[in-house]
């Protein structure tokens, strides 16, 4: 939103009457969109999300940083926030640091937790008073209250309200760990995503008049995103796995024993933050997926050099093969993220027997099952349009390292959001409408678990297509690629040798009907826990190499 | 098309500039509408809050946190001294007396009867904000600061660290394509904006500091030295509050690259006057560039009639800004409108050029060119 363009309607109605010409239908009337529909006029339903001024940015506070504070952090995460720091009681800073940092970051919105139901009051008062001491002011607008809702200990609200009742737009809503055993997220998203209407929105210009155009309240994108995500694992009863990786940030959203989760990371992207890609993989990181030698300060400046022109695109196959090798570790390092905060409740005390001793199996352990995940979505421009399909499938198995038999799409338009918001009002409609119009299936990654020297026996593999049976054995240490039918689903045997496992044991066959894609289906024997890349480079060249030009990765060998 | 082009960076000899200079909390304006200023005249002061500290005195008087208030010794609001008496207490049936005392200088903000603590404000600290430019003042934000204005020669640089400077103009460099050398540095360049051709190295650099120097302006930099500057690597693009004892300003990019010729000229031909500079660079939402800014002395000229925002056109002047051809000056001879395959396959609008130096020609994506001011 800049000017000329600062009324945020002007956008949506330029797009509306986009939308007119190509559907050759009439939307609107004047400046008005003609809802409901009647004959060939009008739609019957405007929703809209909204991304605006860079997102919702919170900051949230909790009594203990590992407790409470990562209960409020995946609630301001899940409703589709930026979290931009977690302060706790326990966080190492002392309250004038704490203080001066609230001060600095100026949020859109604080999220006040802690205590479970019952408990020290003292403790979340304390809280309340540093807040109060920083008289934050809200980033847009000066003459607004900052809002803050608070969703910790109950027998604390009322000496929260008494002390920022006057000085801030407090709402109080359940707790969000109401025992240690129970974590309680959905009234604190809700009122995070009702404050971001009626206080943050609300001053940006043009969103009221917005507002009254659409029946179902604006979201923030990425929290619509995530409800379409629930919905289509919900569907399919399945845990999915979804990326969006963009300019300044990633997202991943996930959903794991039918529990959602999101984070974001901030300063993981392509363009905008690609130099911090490269600080945080570190060179030799990126440069383990790049099939030729590069020059150390040559490859540095022109990770610079898109950052400073972060719209350029790659000319040469040298090029997109480094923005490739980059991009694998931005999604590494963002699902690492994701993995350490969609985790188990922490401090549980739970009833152990002999044989969780054994496996040592803690509270607080990530959700994230690899060997359980059904499908991994991509979206983002980097997958949604490297020039081979092929290359968005293998950056996602290289990002993630998906395990035993996971299908892989990418999201080729981004209406992930719009029809998260349509599944809140007609969800059959959305998941319809996404798994036809932007879902585009690449096809089916099988990866067994286990280790082994290269060439040895590993997997044998059997396609049931419609005539022709296909049979292939695989050694330890490859990629292969068995084409799919475009459409439609297709049985598969695979085989593991002794040592290997696909899910149901080691050595034990894995039989299943696995949708077909663009791409087709990639055998991936390279190994997992652990995955090794050969650290001697003419090896790793070679083998590199060698992987691209069984999936056909490029046009020619590079 | 024209706004799907990287916006060219300004470099102009003709430019009104007018930069607020504005507190980070209300306090005194200084200066008046109309009042010429000079780059270093302080326009608004003010005091920030100071540093606050909490002090647990239901802790240390060993008393319950409701009754901490009564026990203060002076009221909420009072002015203290470090170590002097703030609150006192009876405990274990009046039998011990407990004193507290204040851990610093400061004002007695506030004190909590759930938690027992006391909240201490340090002494504010004073802010000032000078002009930055030479020029007039054309606005009194009230309570706020200034708007200064100056006309004069503007040119934005694609990427700097450090702050705002400002100094005498030096050409050290004979041509824009030499790189800065390090001998030609010399201790009458302390105080001044030193300007190099393609490029300095982290070494040419540390003479420069060593010698005083007020900021460095060349066409490239590594980013192997940018690390070495810093003593990390920079991750987001957002500077201008490093404290390297000079700024830095990249016209071109990263690597060597010869500085643009219009942005060399414009420079050589203002040696010796003062220039204000500034490294603040932000690459989102909202983008800042560095910036060097030659006011001129009022009345001796005005700016040129601004030019509307020019589509890239046949014959239109620009830079490609992505390998292979980095850096290269080129004009355009061709803009077919059907998408042409790259060597990455990727389907894209392209551009034929022709390059400045050599009259080799090339294809090249649109999105990887920049626009230069003929």
């Amino acid at each position: 939103m800049e000017a000329p363009f600062e009324d945020v309607t002007r956008g949506v109605l330029n797009a509306v009457r986009e939308v007119e010409e190509l559907a050759g239908r009439r939307i609107l009337d004047g400046e008005r969109i003609i809802t409901p529909q009647t004959g060939d006029q009008g739609v019957d339903l405007y929703v809209s999300t909204s991304s605006a001024g860079g997102g919702l940015q919170m900051m949230v506070s909790g009594l203990v940083l590992q407790m409470t504070g990562e209960s409020a952090q995946r609630a301001a995460l899940g409703a589709g926030a930026i979290v931009m720091d977690v302060i706790a009681l326990n966080d190492g800073r002392r309250p004038h640091e704490k203080i001066r940092r609230l001060r600095q970051l100026r949020p859109d919105m604080i999220l006040l937790s802690g205590g479970t139901d019952g408990g020290d009051v003292r403790r979340v008062a304390e809280m309340a008073e540093i807040i109060l001491a920083a008289d934050p002011k809200a980033r847009l607008g000066a003459g607004y209250r900052l809002p803050v809702i608070y969703a910790g200990n109950q027998a604390a609200a009322e000496v929260v309200t008494g002390t920022l009742g006057d000085r801030t737009a407090l709402s109080v809503v359940a707790n969000l760990r109401p025992s240690l055993e129970q974590e309680n997220l959905g009234p604190a998203r809700d009122a995070i995503h009702e404050l971001f209407m009626e206080h943050v929105m609300a001053h940006a210009p043009g969103y009221k008049k917005l507002m009254t155009w659409s029946p179902v309240p604006i979201m923030p994108t990425p929290g619509a995103v995530g409800i379409i995500i629930e919905a289509i694992a919900r569907r399919d009863r399945m845990s999915v796995v979804g990326v969006d990786i963009g300019g300044a940030t990633t997202d991943v959203f996930s959903v794991f024993q039918g529990v959602f989760n999101r984070t974001v990371s901030a300063n993981l992207g392509m363009s905008y933050s690609v130099s911090n890609v490269m600080a945080e993989a570190g060179i030799e990181n990126i440069l383990r997926w790049v099939p030729f030698a590069v020059d150390e300060i040559d490859l540095r400046n022109r990770v610079k050099n898109k950052m400073i022109r972060p719209t350029t695109i790659p000319q040469s196959l040298e090029d997109l093969v480094i923005e490739q090798a980059i991009a694998r570790e931005a999604l590494r390092l963002a699902f690492e993220q994701h993995k350490a905060l969609a985790v188990g409740l922490k401090g549980i005390q739970s009833q152990r027997t002999i044989s969780d001793i054994m496996s040592q199996t803690e509270t607080g352990a990530t959700r994230v099952d690899l060997l359980d995940l059904g499908l991994l979505v991509g979206s983002g421009g980097v997958l949604s349009h490297a020039p081979r399909r092929v290359q968005a499938a293998l950056m996602m198995v290289d990002g993630f390292l998906p395990e035993g038999l996971t299908q892989l799409a990418v999201d080729s338009i981004f209406m992930a959001p719009q029809l998260g918001v349509l599944s809140t009002v007609h969800e059959p409609a959305a998941t319809q409408v996404f798994e036809r119009d932007c879902l585009v299936r690449l096809g089916t990654v099988l990866s067994p678990l286990g280790a082994g020297k290269a060439g040895q026996p590993c997997l044998s593999v059997e396609v049931l297509a419609d005539q022709t049976p296909i049979q292939r054995r695989i050694p330890f240490g490859e990629l292969a690629l068995i084409p799919l039918p475009e459409q439609g689903r297709v049985r598969v045997i695979a085989r593991p040798e002794r040592g290997f496992d696909l899910g149901p044991g080691k050595g034990k066959p894995l039989e299943a009907q696995v949708n077909g894609g663009v791409v087709g289906l990639i055998v991936d024997t390279r190994g997992r826990r652990p995955f090794v890349l050969p650290t001697e480079p003419a090896e790793r060249i070679r083998r590199l190499r060698a992987w691209n030009a069984a999936l056909g990765l490029y046009a020619k060998e590079v | 098309m024209a706004h799907a082009y990287t916006p060219g960076l300004r470099v102009t000899d003709h430019a009104v500039i007018r930069r607020e200079r504005r507190l980070p909390l209300k306090g005194d304006v200084l200066v008046a509408v109309g009042q010429p200023v000079e780059a270093d005249t302080v326009v608004a002061r003010t005091e920030l809050p100071g540093n606050v500290q909490t002090v647990n005195l239901a802790a240390k008087l060993s008393l319950d946190p409701a009754r901490v208030p009564d026990a203060l010794t002076l009221p909420v609001g009072s002015a203290v001294r470090r170590g002097d008496l703030i609150a006192a207490g009876k405990s274990l049936f009046g039998l011990v007396h407990q004193r507290a005392t204040s851990p610093a200088d400061g004002t007695l903000e506030s004190v909590s009867p759930v938690t027992g603590q006391l909240i201490l404000r340090e002494p504010p600290l004073p802010v000032e904000v000078d002009a930055y430019v030479r020029g007039v003042v054309a606005e009194v934000l009230p309570g706020e600061g200034v708007v200064v204005e100056a006309s004069g020669a503007l040119m934005q640089g694609i990427f700097g660290v450090g702050g705002e400077t400002f100094g005498t103009l030096r050409l050290v460099a004979a041509s824009p394509d030499e790189p800065l050398a390090t001998a030609a540095l010399t201790p009458a360049h302390q105080g001044c904006v030193v300007v190099g051709g393609s490029y300095v190295s982290h070494a040419t650099l540390m003479r420069a500091r060593e010698l005083g120097v007020a900021a460095v302006v060349v066409g490239g930099f590594d980013d192997h030295d940018l690390r070495h500057l810093l003593g990390r690597d920079l991750g987001v693009a957002i500077t201008g509050a490093e404290d390297l004892g000079f700024t830095l300003i990249l016209t071109e990019g990263f690597g060597r690259i010869r500085m643009a010729e219009r942005t060399w000229r414009l420079l050589a031909a203002h040696q010796g006057q003062q220039a204000s500079v500034s490294g603040a660079t932000q690459i989102r939402a909202g983008v800042m560039r560095p910036e060097i800014v030659i006011p001129r002395p009022p009345g001796a000229g005005r700016e040129a009639a601004a030019a509307g925002a020019a589509g890239v056109e046949v014959g239109s002047l620009l830079r490609v800004i992505r390998e292979p051809h980095f850096g290269r000056i080129a004009r355009v001879i061709e803009l077919p409108a059907e998408l042409q395959a790259l060597e990455t396959e990727a389907r894209v609008r392209v551009m034929a050029v022709e390059f400045a130096e050599d009259g080799t020609r090339a294809v090249v994506p649109r999105a990887n060119v920049e626009l230069i001011e003929d």
